[in-house]
């Protein structure tokens, strides 16, 4: 991403998600979400299991098809210019797949192939996800043997391959001991000014660490949408989890 | 087509570094070798062809070749990389044309590997080498037919067992479908289905390419045919990709 010129005071709009509805039979599992992510924003999406986090994340990345609603990214909707959206996109999924019998630099470099990269810009932006997410000394081992902190970072190296405005992360530092947390957060620190970033997490110390808004989830509304700093004030005694208890437990008292 | 051709190469890869490949060829040519010199009485005819073979090569691909394609979107959910390949920037066409054609590749190996039949018969006689060669384009347009149907049961369900079970009944429809004994029961009931069941089935033209007879319909069946079920596949991927 290159530097832009004198354009707008105002930090550019990436991700759009309005009046998203996702429902399963009669199983409401997100229900009439809308928000946006602008340039420069880290936005920590938060709430219990099963809130509706990963089916939002899902739904913006295009993967599932909304009930009602529609997301963009980067202008483009994600149902209808799907390719489009896509090339503008970095997904981490759920549980941070990743083909088992595979090398890892065979696996980002099918990744970057499908990119579009060839031949020595191929194996520069491989070379350079490995480089990010520090897998060096693993690069010739297949995805299936290593550890689940690796795998996870295999996966971080797929999403950030092609240098993406936006990166969409479903706890990208799930299964991470906490050197290597704390490398992946400096990691997305250091990426924020150029993109739009989304990640979901349940851990509530990575919010105050590097998001710069956080939206809480629960039972598929959003509750809470503000800074860290905004959001603990939402309780007396000013800690995030006492906030995120009361908000995700004891709704009538939040609303 | 560039993505097509990367998804073809790393699917065809991913037989090979798995032992699906080894097995797969193994079995194919133990059985495909047994059938025809015992069962097919490959000496004992004291023909310079390879009839024998081509007769049992639809019954075996019946039985093997769902078992290849079972896998091969129902693994995708399985392991969770169906949510990384479909948002990649590629169509569900590209994904589904690049498995079928890896697939089909990976047949055309094993197909190519029974090549000591052909040596064999060349040894002892003077086959018609034209002959063989069409009879062998028509295993690989049996082959990509029951593929391309494996293919779209396997994104059917999840259940791995229920695509196989599936694409061997419905192969085995499409397969039988001009025997007399189907079109015999078919036309004293309902005539029209009868006539369409002998269009629609795959056993009789295949027997036509193992004649060496290559016809412009017969190649416009099986394209039309596995055209139809790569549809299907499609479909069937886009609408329960999330399930």
């Amino acid at each position: 991403m290159g530097e832009r010129g004198v354009t707008t005071e105002q930090p550019q709009t990436l991700i759009e998600i309005a009046g998203l509805t996702k429902r399963f039979g009669s199983f409401v599992a997100v229900d009439n979400v809308s928000f946006t992510v602008a340039k420069g924003e880290v936005l920590g999406f938060l709430g219990p299991n099963g809130a509706g986090k990963s089916t939002t994340m899902r739904m913006l990345a295009g993967f599932m098809i909304p009930t009602a609603g529609r997301a963009s990214i980067c202008g483009q909707d994600v149902q209808t210019a799907a390719v489009a959206a896509r090339r503008a996109l970095g997904f981490l999924p759920e549980g941070a797949p990743t083909y088992p019998e595979m090398a890892v630099a065979g696996f980002l470099k099918f990744c970057a192939k499908i990119r579009g990269y060839t031949g020595s810009e191929c194996d520069d932006r491989v070379a350079h996800a490995i480089g990010l997410t520090g897998l060096q000394g693993v690069r010739l081992q297949p995805v299936e043997t290593l550890s689940k902190g690796f795998k996870r970072r295999v996966g971080l190296a797929q999403a950030l391959l092609h240098n993406p405005p936006v990166l969409v992360l479903d706890e990208p530092t799930d299964g991470l001991d906490p050197n290597q947390k704390h490398e992946v957060r400096a990691l997305i620190q250091q990426m924020a000014p150029e993109k739009a970033i989304v990640i979901s997490t349940h851990i509530l110390e990575e919010v105050d660490a590097v998001c710069s808004r956080a939206i809480v989830i629960a039972n598929g509304r959003i509750v809470a949408d503000g800074t860290p700093a905004e959001l603990a004030q939402r309780h007396p005694s000013g800690k995030l989890d006492d906030v995120f208890r009361l908000l995700t437990t004891g709704m009538k008292d939040a609303a | 087509m560039r993505n097509i051709v990367t998804i073809a190469d790393r699917e065809l890869a991913a037989y090979f570094a798995t032992p699906v490949a080894t097995v797969f060829i193994v079995i194919f040519l133990a059985l495909q070798g047994t059938l025809t010199f015992n069962l097919g009485n490959f000496f004992e005819r004291d023909q310079a062809d390879l009839n024998p073979f081509f007769t049992f090569i639809p019954w075996v691909f019946l039985l093997l070749i769902p078992a290849i394609t079972m896998r091969l979107w129902a693994e995708e959910r399985r392991l969770g990389t169906i949510e990384l390949l479909l948002t990649l920037p590629i169509t569900i066409w590209q994904a589904v044309v690049g498995k079928f054609l890896a697939a089909w590749l990976f047949c055309g190996i094993a197909l190519l590997l029974t090549f000591p039949f052909i040596l064999t018969v060349n040894y002892l006689g003077s086959p018609d080498n034209g002959v063989i060669a069409s009879g062998y384009l028509g295993a690989m347009l049996i082959a990509g037919s029951f593929l391309a149907v494996g293919a779209a049961m396997s994104a059917a369900t999840r259940n791995q067992v229920i695509a196989f079970v599936l694409a061997v009944a419905i192969c085995f429809v499409f397969t039988v479908a001009s025997y007399s004994l189907v079109t015999d029961f078919l036309s004293k009931n309902t005539p029209v289905l009868a006539e369409i069941a002998r269009r629609l089935a795959i056993l009789e033209r295949f027997q036509a390419f193992t004649r060496g007879v290559i016809s412009a319909r017969d190649l416009v069946y099986f394209a039309s045919f596995i055209g139809f079920w790569l549809f299907v596949n499609t479909v069937l991927v886009e609408q329960r990709k999330a399930d």
